[in-house]
């Protein structure tokens, strides 16, 4: 019969026979030299093949990376890579080099405005912009790597991981990989006889290799209290307490950005004032943010699952196992997957800064030049609609809806609460709110699909300027949105547009309330509210735990 | 860079409050924000306002951001001149009502 001849394993014999072909190649156990790992990569990749290399937020397998840029493009073409950052200018030059052709991904950071040139020029086809459990998703689904290029910081001989403090994207690009009959290459940045905890099975890795330098890991989510302003310390008040006292919330995610820093910075002074040590902020989804320290150090916060590391901090987080996830090894198990998914089923609120927000509440960090992507926050920047445990915060919030009860009638359904924090105007006047978001222009000049919008209008709870507090969730119709958010957006061309008896009349409804509405003195808005002004200020409350990488050290 | 000088004059409020101190000063330009000279000026309650600023297109924002101030804080024969350096407008609204906070001791009223 016809179908007792078709073979079920074609996708295993392929991958036995791409390692066969590779067999050379290999020193010992598992170990290829750096010298022959371009000659590794054109062996195994065959043109194609959809290709991960592990760029996450911050650890990059950068060696690999340029290593790809320099196969023979005769033999490795049309390559779909499917990965979570484009971070380094090896992962666009891979495309310049004609090798692949396609890219699924989640964020583009330093790259943005080079992705849209390329995409423009057709040097791209542009696959789709995710979110990161969204591609880590679709790895499952239909884009699962053939090959995956990762990294980490150790491994044996026998082919174990150790990631050690930046896991990351690691295991879940691996398991990906691997359990559909892919290849899997580790740059490390030693080999030992026995790593400090196995964060990978040796089994789950096929080549290994030493790269020359250790692999590069970028700051992002330190942020310098010098910088902080004083109108990010007023909006900082105002969010502690206008919503955190108001709702109780004790679970959350801080995006990253000097207006979160500031609400860290502020837990210990204002909150400790307002008496809300042990009633707010106890819980968070959230890297190790060094800001993060005077509120921990105090007695704030019971527990912290991360993302990824930091750099700097590793000594202080694995001195605090009380409040972070460490290993028998004594280092920080960070996961993206694990703590996107605590972030998005977990949590009470997602807060954070954004470049635009449209006259309807939309909100985006595209600009007409740039393809940023979308990271994790749209993730928790949105009601998960699958939740279905209940607390305090998210059943008031809920409660406070202005149209749920239209929808599915008097049953009690919480709400997540999502915070855009926005100045009006920002530096170079740039203004916060605009008619139309420059992500429709993007949409059109790069071709995309739809206009990259980092949260929707519908899924934002609050607004939150030096102007006031617009609580949108409590609207009961977008005109109403549009009058909340024109009475908070300043003297923008949205905010110009407000009608005073209109924000009279949702300033009575509780719908915005302004700085002396909430019983905040502007005079005491200024930085000596901080519970530290400074990088050293943060390596004193450590007791010397925290090593800030010498760009944030001017002393 | 270029400065301009822009200049405004505001009627006060019906029941506005002459600002009383001879003179009033706050903030530095070089490593802040703003500077700004508040000084007592019989005027009929009117408020006017000097302006130098590097920053050209927003003549409209600054007579908003110091129609509001003389609205909000029912000030009168003041005369004000402002020093800026990039700031953006709600940092000018929240520097001027500082500014007459740490004056207010010696609001007449």
């Amino acid at each position: 019969m016809e179908g007792n001849r078709k073979r079920w394993d074609t996708l295993k014999r392929d991958r036995m026979e791409r390692i066969r072909e590779a067999i050379p190649l290999v020193k010992m156990g598992k170990i290829v030299e750096a010298s022959n790992a371009v000659k590794l990569l054109e062996t195994v990749i065959k043109p194609y093949d959809k290709v991960t290399i592990e760029g996450d937020n911050q650890k990059q397998a950068d060696f690999l990376a340029d290593c790809l840029c320099k196969v023979d493009r005769e033999q490795v073409h049309h390559l779909h890579m499917v990965q979570s950052a484009i971070s380094l200018p090896s992962h666009l030059d891979v495309f310049e080099k004609k090798i692949a052709s396609k890219v699924d991904f989640s964020y583009a950071g330093s790259q943005a405005t080079r992705l849209a040139q390329f995409v423009k020029e057709g040097k791209i086809e542009m696959g789709a912009i995710h979110t990161y459990l969204e591609l880590f998703g679709r790895y499952f689904i239909d884009l699962t790597p053939r090959v995956a290029l990762t990294v980490a910081v150790s491994a044996d001989k026998e082919g174990n991981l150790y990631t050690g403090f930046n896991t990351e994207d690691t295991p879940v690009v691996i398991e990906a990989t691997k359990f559909k009959q892919g290849i899997v290459i580790a740059q490390v940045n030693e080999i030992v006889d026995k790593v400090p905890r196995v964060d990978i099975p040796g089994d789950w890795v096929d080549f290994v290799i030493q790269a020359p330098q250790p692999f590069y890991v970028e700051p992002l989510f330190t942020r310098d209290p010098a910088n902080i302003t004083d109108s990010q310390v007023l909006r900082a008040m105002m969010v502690i307490k206008g919503i955190y006292a108001e709702y109780g919330i004790q679970s959350l995610n801080h995006g990253v950005g000097f207006d979160t820093a500031a609400i860290e910075l502020l837990l210990p002074t204002y909150g400790e004032e307002l008496g809300l040590k042990g009633k707010i902020c106890k819980y968070f989804s959230l890297n190790p943010h060094p800001t993060l320290i005077p509120a921990i150090e105090s007695g704030w916060v019971e527990s912290i699952h991360s993302f990824g590391g930091e750099s700097g901090m590793a000594d202080y987080v694995a001195a605090r196992s009380d409040v972070f996830f460490i290993g028998p090894d004594d280092s920080l198990r960070s996961n993206r997957t694990y703590c996107q998914a605590a972030g998005h089923y977990g949590i009470d609120l997602f807060i954070g800064g954004t470049l635009q927000i449209d006259k309807f509440g939309n909100s985006s960090t595209a600009t007409a030049s740039r393809i940023a992507g979308f990271g994790g926050a749209p993730n928790m920047g949105c009601d998960p609609r699958g939740r279905r445990h209940s607390t305090e915060a998210w059943l008031k919030c809920g409660r406070e809806d202005g149209v749920q009860r239209s929808l599915i009638g008097d049953l009690p359904r919480g709400r997540r609460l999502v915070v855009q924090l926005q100045e009006t105007f920002r530096e170079k006047m740039a203004p916060g709110f605009v008619d139309k978001l420059d992500a429709w222009k993007l949409a059109e000049t790069a071709g995309l699909a739809i206009p990259p919008v980092m949260i929707y209008g519908d899924d934002l709870t609050h607004i939150v300027t030096e102007e006031g507090i617009a609580y949108l969730h409590k609207c009961s119709s977008l005109e109403e949105r549009m009058a909340a958010i024109r009475a908070v957006a300043g003297f923008t061309e949205v905010g110009l547009e407000e009608k005073p008896e209109e924000t009279t009349e949702l300033r009575r409804k509780g719908i915005v309330r302004t700085p002396e509405d909430l019983g905040i003195d502007l005079s005491r808005a200024n930085r000596s509210l901080l519970a530290a002004k400074n990088v050293r200020d943060l390596v004193e409350w450590s007791g010397g735990l925290y090593h800030p990488p010498a760009k944030f050290r001017s002393w | 860079m270029a400065l301009q000088e822009l200049n405004f004059s505001f009627k006060p409020e019906k029941n506005f409050t002459s600002f009383a101190p001879e003179w009033f000063h706050s903030g530095v330009v070089g490593s802040g924000d703003m500077e700004v000279l508040m000084e007592h000026k019989k005027q009929d309650g009117k408020v006017t306002v000097k302006v130098v600023t590097p920053v050209t297109g927003f003549d409209q924002v600054w007579e908003k951001v110091l129609a509001k101030f003389v609205a909000e804080t029912k000030i009168g024969n003041l005369h004000m001149e402002i020093n800026d350096n990039n700031a953006t407008p709600f940092i000018v609204h929240m520097r001027l009502k500082q500014a007459l906070f740490e004056a207010k001791g010696d609001v007449e009223s």
